[in-house]
């Protein structure tokens, strides 16, 4: 093709509708195959918290003996708290962290060691991790003995390892790198030459930050707390392996209805509990989306 | 950068790397104490745990499979994840909240549940398409969606998409171009981060290929583990060392494709685009 | 004239070698005959040789939810891919009996759908329509009250709740009330969530007989661990071999069969079966109607109720279904049989009504009493 009939080729303008129908095409892979892979099994999924044992419609699932039952509500709240606590600390760490890292040698072995490891923890989880955390500050570990032969005490009101406090902690070590992860490339994105212009108009580090850098990255960085939280809210391995107190956390009760052996299996309302995870994320993101459009209205 | 300023830096990216480096290094040190503990109290330190890991026989082919998956589904990611993303910027911009909210719905749902959803559709799959592990590919993918947008999403906010674009098509580029050439040199940074998430995903998935019957790394590493406790710390940490070299390998290839993108933040002006738009057209007319 | 005598002579001769490779192959066991899918028994296959020749054509056995270290069903499994060269393809190690009938009715049409299953018994009872009847060579060793009467399931081996414990960490263990002790502060655990897991229930029907219950009521068992959570004796972590190992949970409630692996880890372990709570369980075996491998999977069968296979479970701690039998033959390993823990007590089994009942309960105040 020569670079003349290239150019031709390029700059012809589209007609008006026509140009539409072509750049729908461009969007049709991306829509069939989530339609085939993810749509259709939470159809399933939605169908089955529909329907009960025998195959009828029934709409028990979501009633008062469904997800309704103040157990399970209460495990919904657990569940909100835990994930909007290691969300909102995992970002700002993450932040501060991608931060110290996007600030140094961009080539350097720090910066891809860093990625690296991030890349990795951002999806250890499980019974292992509980057990490195167990076996790290746990009730019979060095560290706690050690301390508290010096005097202090850290368990001495009780064990909070074990308790939502300590799911929190333990939920940072996959909450942090993967914060990291997302949010660098936004961090790469400041320029040296923002910092001039504000420091050329007479401002410090604080005005930088409040009216520069800050609100140029705060969209990239609500939207990486968002994943944050959905990230916490639907993990339920590493609380599986913690906790024997009948599934304080949604997805754990998921779990429970799911495959439970003691025969107190109900496959229905399992799929109701997953269907309202759902429900739960559409609404942060909807809250997400309204925080967006107020702060990044200049943006564009 | 005032030599103040540069040293106020200095000490708080130490105590940001000191502080992290302790709380994320000190759990992996304990599982690795406990994976060299003797039978009893007072048995001596040994590297038992570890070499039952190698007297494993399954354990290479779960390796290798595992690692098939992550090519494929990283390659399939961006194949399908980018273009779909630059295309909705650049003319569907109010798409792009339904993309958003379609990328985490994968999140939201926990992976139990979701397999469950998952099954019938599999079921067909194996009895008319194909039978082997790598068919994990197509849910993985799914999987792998929040990440990759999320990664992929911080980089297109960093450039200045629409002007590349139209200044790349203006000069006679086509599409192919303009995403091979123009937008993905630019997004290094987002596309390797997406790619590290998704082989790091791939290779630390368990619940869908256990609950598929298929054997991948962490079921395989899970099956090794019930042999012995120590055994069971000592793979999970072998794991975790695994992933981090291929990573750690990995971002030495990426640097490489990067001809205009320098220093790493894309430090753009007018005169790059210039030279960007230079190189297109020398090679649209081949 | 030559030619048709010839023919004559080649075509005596080749229809004499066609009888003959008939009757050789019929003799030869007739795998053709050996219709494994619908086979209730090695004699309706035309015999173990038959069986085992059908089997080894299969060439693999899927199995489902059988970790190495319980029951040593590790040394069983290599054991039966040593003597009959059959692969055996282990899936989710982990897995509840529920994920087991749960694999086979989600898989069923593939190639990877579990042809044996290892079940509790209430999930063995709620599933028989997915099960295919088998009776093995052993049939008649086992009572009647073990087996389904056409063999949809059959037990295959049991053990008694403990409570396992490290003596290094703790003083010996006498009862249960023992437990409330301050000696035992934060030391206390069950393998498993009662709710969901059958050991862990059966942990909390224990505590409940033990304390003045029965089979039939297990609040005061829930009120015991309740008291135990108020002590600070409690952990409400899930107990592993890695847990104890560590140190965390140096007392743990579990089946006995499964207590024994600690040893390995901890020289000296002890388990404490109390004598006015002896409760025991059993898990039965059940083949897969739709099994992708059904000569392989019937065989496996042969292979578990064995004497072979048998002592294997007897090795690891558990005690096998026939043992009653082996012992009167002869054919146990007295050695293993002796190294089991000592039963004082008269052995309680509840009944699935009963664990249902106990499982409703638990499942509907066990997070009010240890939270």
């Amino acid at each position: 093709m020569t670079a003349a009939a290239a150019a031709t080729a390029a700059g012809r303008p589209f007609a008006g509708s026509r140009r539409l129908s072509l750049s729908w095409t461009g969007l049709v892979p991306f829509f069939i195959y989530t339609a085939l892979f993810l749509f259709l099994p939470t159809a399933i999924i939605l169908v089955g918290s529909l329907t009960d044992k025998d195959g009828s419609f029934t709409l028990v699932n979501f009633g008062p003996d469904g997800i309704a039952q103040s157990y399970l509500l209460r495990t919904l709240l657990a569940s909100l708290q835990i994930s909007a606590v290691s969300g909102l600390v995992g970002a700002v760490a993450g932040a501060l962290l991608a931060y110290a890292v996007a600030t140094g040698n961009p080539r350097g072995v720090l910066r891809r060691t860093v990625t690296s490891a991030s890349g990795v923890l951002a999806q250890f989880g499980g019974v292992t991790l509980a057990f490195a955390f167990i076996a790290t500050i746990g009730p019979a570990s060095f560290i706690y003995e050690t301390m508290k032969d010096r005097g202090i005490d850290f368990y001495a009101n009780g064990v909070w390892l074990y308790e939502l406090s300590g799911i929190t902690l333990i939920y940072l070590y996959f909450q942090i790198p993967l914060m990291v992860i997302v949010f660098l490339p936004a961090v790469d994105g400041i320029r040296p030459q923002w910092r001039e212009a504000t420091e050329s108009l007479g401002g410090n580090t604080w005005h930088y930050w409040r009216y520069v850098a800050g609100p140029l990255l705060t969209p990239s960085f609500l939207g990486c707390a968002l994943l944050l939280f959905a990230n916490s809210f639907s993990a339920y391995a590493t609380a599986a392996a913690l906790i024997t107190q009948a599934g304080p956390i949604v997805p754990l009760q998921i779990s429970n209805l799911l495959t439970s052996e003691t025969g107190r299996a109900q496959p229905g309302l399992a799929k109701a509990l997953a269907f309202a995870m759902i429900v739960v994320v559409l609404v942060v993101m909807s809250l997400y989306t309204l925080l967006q459009r107020r702060t990044s209205n200049w943006l564009r | 950068m005032s030599s103040a300023r540069r040293f106020r830096l200095q000490v708080f990216r130490i105590a940001v790397f000191v502080v992290m480096g302790l709380f994320f290094l000190v759990p992996i040190g304990s599982m690795f104490e406990f994976s060299t503990r003797g039978n009893s109290a007072t048995a001596p330190r040994n590297l038992d745990a570890w070499l039952n890991i190698v007297k494993t026989p399954e354990l290479s082919e779960a390796i290798i499979a595992s690692l098939e998956l992550a090519v494929i589904t990283t390659l399939a990611m961006l194949v399908l994840v980018l273009p779909t993303m630059v295309w909705v910027r650049l003319r569907f911009s109010g798409l792009s909240r339904v993309i958003e909210f379609i990328c985490l719905i994968p999140l939201t749902v926990p992976a139990i549940a979701l397999v469950v959803g998952m099954v019938p559709i599999y079921r067909w799959i194996n009895i008319n398409v194909n039978d082997s592990i790598l068919t994990l590919a197509f849910a993985y993918l799914i999987l792998v969606l929040p990440y990759a947008y999320r990664a992929l999403d911080a980089g297109l906010s960093a450039i200045d998409l629409k002007t590349l674009s139209e200044a790349a098509r203006s000069l006679g580029a086509g599409w192919a171009t303009v995403m091979l050439r123009v937008v993905m040199p630019n997004m290094s940074t987002a596309i390797l981060n997406a790619s590290l998430l998704s082989v790091a995903l791939v290779l630390g998935e368990y619940t869908f290929a256990n609950l598929l019957a298929y054997e991948n790394l962490q079921v395989a590493i899970a099956y090794v583990g019930l042999v012995d406790a120590g055994t069971s710390i000592a793979v999970a940490v072998a794991s975790l060392l695994f992933a981090f070299v291929l990573l750690l390998i990995l971002s030495y290839l990426g640097r490489r494709q990067a001809p205009f993108a320098q220093a790493g933040a894309a430090d753009y002006d007018l005169a790059q685009t210039v030279g960007l738009s230079g190189g297109v057209i020398g090679r649209a007319g081949r | 004239m030559r030619w048709g005598s010839l023919t004559r002579h080649l075509g005596t001769a080749v229809a004499a070698l066609i009888v003959l490779a008939a009757c050789g192959g019929t003799s030869g066991g007739g795998t053709a005959s050996c219709n494994a899918k619908t086979a209730t028994s090695a004699s309706d296959c035309g015999g173990m040789d038959s069986l085992v020749a059908a089997a080894k054509k299969e060439g693999e056995l899927n199995v489902i939810a059988l970790p190495p270290d319980w029951a040593n069903y590790g040394a069983i499994i290599s054991g039966f891919t040593a003597k009959y060269g059959i692969k055996v393809n282990s899936a989710n190690p982990n897995g509840s009996s529920q994920e087991e009938v749960d694999a086979i009715k989600q898989l069923q049409g593939t190639n990877r759908a579990p042809d044996v299953v290892d079940v509790g018994m209430k999930v063995a009872l709620a599933n028989t329509t997915l099960f295919a009847p088998y009776k093995v060579s052993g049939w008649a060793d086992i009572l009647s009250g073990q087996k389904e009467s056409t063999g949809l399931w059959v037990q295959d081996y049991g053990g008694f709740m403990g409570i396992g414990y490290d003596p290094s960490k703790v003083p010996a263990i006498n009862s249960v009330q023992d437990l409330l002790g301050s000696a035992y502060k934060s030391k206390v655990a069950l393998a498993g969530d009662p709710t969901k897991s059958n050991q862990a229930l059966n942990g909390v029907i224990l505590a409940s007989v033990a304390n003045g219950g029965s089979l039939d009521d297990v609040s005061k068992g829930v009120d015991f661990f309740h008291q135990l959570k108020q002590a600070g004796n409690y952990v409400p972590i899930i107990g592993t071999a890695a847990t104890v190992k560590a140190g965390t949970t140096p007392v743990l409630f579990e089946w006995d069969y499964l207590s024994t692996s600690h040893g390995k880890d901890i020289s000296g372990w002890k388990i404490f079966v109390p004598a006015n709570a002896t409760i025991g369980g059993y898990y039965a075996q059940a083949v897969n109607k739709d099994a992708p491998h059904p000569a392989a999977a019937r065989l496996w069968e042969e292979y578990l109720y064995s004497d072979e296979g048998q002592n294997l479970w007897l090795k690891g701690g558990a005690r096998p279904v026939r043992q009653a039998a082996m012992e009167k033959s002869g054919k146990i390993d007295a050695a293993a049989a002796a190294a089991l823990p000592k039963i004082t007590g008269t052995p309680q089994f509840p009944t699935q009504d009963q664990q249902t009942k106990a499982g409703d309960y638990v499942a509907a105040n066990w997070s009010k009493a240890v939270s």
